[in-house]
């Protein structure tokens, strides 16, 4: 029990750090557009190396999952509200689960 | 009441990342729990680390009883991608937020938060309305994960593995409508599913300390790449 408090500690350094010294660094330089460019299309990068493969390993079965993530894609598709998609996919999964 | 106003106004967007992460809180605490992590430092962890898919890794390689300085590694490997997210809103807010603030609103940048963020209208960023995002997202986080530690366990099996689904069901939420509106943007993120997925299944996988270096792998190159060949400014990100 102890001793897992220093492995929280550590991990909220290792993660704190990185969040912080980029927030104070490149808050004041102007940088070339190339970079601009760059780090502009990591939010789309980020979402997506997150997102696949690791989706299909999430749930019990791949094909459950590969359902889930269909229904989620569908509905986000039409801009549905994030908490429904969120819900309805876990819905999904929970239904092919228990049919199939 | 700039502020009030902002900052209100965060906590209203904010709500939707909110509601997207109870399910998925609920999923780390009920996970956490079924390995045997006291409930205590299942809280903690969320409150002091605030880093969804780590957290779910470090429960992971825990009941694997690894080496505890080889979980904090794998988490920094996996963390690192905030770097590049704080970098790319620390160009988006500059001159709008002071200096003294960013350590505060750095702590809240989740890939969630951070999507949101750097896709709302840069006319609409402020510290209050950061602000107002992180703190709601942070308090759905540590709530969801109470609950999943303390009575997630008494929900049927087959709803808890449902739910392992949710993380990446949120993921899909933010990045499709941009899909939509930007031809570029899809290129990218095609490009970046298709180095991810090469990295994955081409490679002999060496166990979860490499999902870290995939994602940011994966997230650098395909960057580099759309900056290359895309010599004008991302529209729908500004």
């Amino acid at each position: 029990m102890n001793r897992l408090i220093f492995l929280i500690i550590g991990m909220a350094l290792v993660t704190y750090l990185p969040r912080l010294l980029p927030m104070l660094l490149f808050s004041s330089i102007e940088l070339p557009s190339f970079w601009k460019r760059f780090l502009s299309f990591i939010p789309y990068t980020a979402l997506s190396a997150l997102l696949f493969p690791e989706i299909l390993f999430s749930t019990e079965s791949i094909e459950s999952a590969i359902f889930g993530g269909s229904i989620a894609v569908i509905l986000a598709y039409y801009n549905v509200k994030l908490f429904l998609v969120v819900s309805s996919a876990i819905g999904a999964v929970l239904l092919w689960e228990l049919i199939i | 009441m700039e502020f009030r106003k902002d900052f209100l106004s965060g906590l209203k967007k904010g709500s939707s990342i909110a509601l997207g992460y109870l399910p998925i809180a609920i999923t780390f605490g009920l996970i956490a729990n079924s390995k045997g992590v006291p409930n205590q430092i299942s809280i903690l962890m969320s409150l002091l680390v605030f880093a969804g898919a780590s957290q779910f890794i470090a429960i992971n390689l825990l009941s694997l009883s690894t080496a505890y300085w080889q979980i904090v590694v794998t988490t920094f490997i996996v963390n690192l991608r905030h770097l590049l997210m704080t970098a790319s809103i620390a160009q988006k807010i500059k001159n709008k937020v002071p200096k003294k603030w960013l350590p505060l609103l750095a702590f809240g940048i989740t890939d969630e938060t951070f999507s949101l963020i750097s896709l709302s209208p840069k006319t609409s960023l402020s510290t209050a309305f950061i602000l107002g995002v992180n703190i709601i997202a942070y308090t759905a986080w540590i709530t969801g994960t109470a609950i999943g530690v303390y009575i997630g366990s008494s929900l049927p099996k087959i709803i808890q593995a449902s739910m392992g689904i949710a993380l990446y069901a949120m993921f899909i939420g933010l990045l499709l409508p941009s899909l939509k509106e930007s031809r570029q943007v899809l290129i990218i993120s095609a490009l970046a599913i298709a180095i991810s997925s090469l990295l994955y299944w081409g490679t002999s996988s060496l166990a979860t300390i490499s999902q870290g270096w995939q994602i940011i792998i994966t997230t650098v190159l395909a960057s580099t790449i759309g900056a290359l060949i895309f010599t004008e400014e991302v529209s729908s990100n500004e």
